[in-house]
């Protein structure tokens, strides 16, 4: 009954979260470059902005392909939030990530071709670590369903430190943060433009954007998994985390897609790996 | 429900100008005046834009460019034209390569005069340009109804 009620929230407060977790990101990434920034509600205003816009497209199939890839999105959030198996929630958020790149694709844009084979790389960098996750909560908690490790009374990231390191990292990436926002970027205008997003337009990239802020949620909840024990500490972590993505965004410039891979895989593979290594001769 | 004039994107192209009004534009992204604070974004992507910013001259080689950025932008979109150049050729306009100003192959809705033209006027120009925005916009959802 409890995780009925907290996927409900999770479908109502998660673009909630996701708009004031963007704004305030905005706000202090404009502080750090010395401006004043937006308003709080601004990511809020520009979605609203975009289903008042007319939808530009030849055919219907990316509006298609982008509203499967935010229904999954929720769906992920769904299993997640609602107790379900952790395994099946990175099945469906993998599934969503597809959707985009097909919608991508199937716009014959050249740009957007790009913006999807980079955003291909990605999902091929990250995915590794999202695994090793999962696998490691089962071997802390002794379940892959999320309610289970919901009701672990301990901390988690005393046994998974490389695990929760590799996720910080990765986090970068799924954040569309640089120096890994290699298939979209907010800031610089040039080059890819926007890469995967370049060919939506209107209400279609609006709903790319309710999907990030779903996404943004699920993250920070994943995030929160590793301090499932202590509320205040998992809040904190939270908010440490984000903080320093944010300060990576504004104090490096973009990587080259092979280094991307490399340093992901890299940490995949020794604080990952390692941890769960350790983990199995415990 | 007027969110459009809450969010404006731009998209700034160059059309032959000496760089000189461009820069002015970029200054407007700058901690002094921090455009962002009204929500405006220098996107580059044409389906992602609501204000077409142009500087200089057009001349008959990015002619067809500019129409094709303008066609690409998807409705209710506005036009503004930054400097002189962008507003009649200015000190090219006599050049064999120049077509003139921007006017004459776009619907020009706002134009910002001056050489450079300042931040402030070009700023005065986009907020102005926000207005003929929202009421495109509201003809636009008018003629949706009434259709
Ligand atoms: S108006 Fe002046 S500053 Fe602007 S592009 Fe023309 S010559 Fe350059």
């Amino acid at each position: 009954m409890n995780t009925i009620l907290t996927a409900i929230a999770f479908l109502i407060l998660a673009p909630v979260i996701g708009v004031l977790v963007t704004g305030v990101d905005r706000i202090i990434t404009a502080r750090m470059q010395g401006r004043v920034g937006p308003p709080v509600l601004q990511p809020f205003l520009d979605i609203a902005k975009l289903f008042e816009k007319e939808r530009v497209g030849v055919w219907q199939a990316p509006a298609v392909l982008i509203f499967l890839h935010l229904a999954f999105m929720v769906v992920t959030g769904l299993i997640f939030f609602g107790g379900g198996d952790l395994l099946l929630a990175i099945f469906a958020l993998t599934l969503s990530e597809v959707f985009l790149v097909l919608a991508a694709y199937s716009t014959r844009s050249p740009y957007a071709h790009v913006g999807a084979g980079r955003e291909l790389i990605q999902l091929i960098a990250v995915e590794p670590v999202i695994i090793l996750t999962a696998v490691g909560f089962y071997e802390v908690t002794g379940s892959f369903a999320a309610s289970d490790i919901m009701n672990f009374s301990g901390l988690p990231v005393i046994l998974l430190p490389g695990i929760f390191i590799s996720v910080v990292c990765i986090l970068t990436f799924k954040l569309r943060k640089s120096p890994f926002d290699l298939s979209t970027s907010h800031h610089a205008h040039q080059e890819l433009v926007k890469g995967v997003m370049t060919e939506f337009s209107g209400s279609t990239l609006g709903m790319v954007e309710i999907a990030h802020l779903y996404e943004i949620v699920i993250l920070l909840g994943l995030v929160y998994l590793f301090f499932v024990g202590n509320p205040i500490l998992g809040v904190l972590a939270i908010i440490i985390v984000y903080f320093l993505e944010m300060l990576a965004d504004n104090s490096t410039s973009r990587v080259k897609w092979l280094p991307a891979l490399r340093g992901a895989w890299i940490i995949t593979l020794i604080l990952g790996g390692g941890n769960i290594i350790a983990l199995s001769l415990l | 429900m007027a969110y459009l004039s809450k969010s404006p994107w731009i998209l700034h192209y160059d059309a032959s100008s000496c760089n000189g009004c461009d820069i002015e534009i970029l200054a407007c992204l700058t901690p002094r005046y921090d455009v962002e604070r009204f929500g405006i974004i220098n996107t580059g992507n044409p389906k992602h834009a609501d204000i077409l910013v142009i500087t200089g001259g057009v001349n008959e080689q990015n002619r067809s460019v500019i129409q094709n950025l303008y066609d690409q932008m998807p409705h209710p979109k506005v036009v503004v034209g930054v400097g002189i150049c962008a507003c009649t050729g200015g000190i090219f306009k006599e050049c064999y390569n120049i077509a003139g100003g921007v006017g004459e192959i776009l619907p020009v809705d706002v134009w910002v005069p001056g050489c450079a033209a300042r931040p402030e006027q070009i700023i005065d120009g986009i907020v102005k340009a926000l207005g003929i925005l929202e009421q495109k916009r509201a003809d636009m959802s008018r003629a949706e109804a009434g259709a």
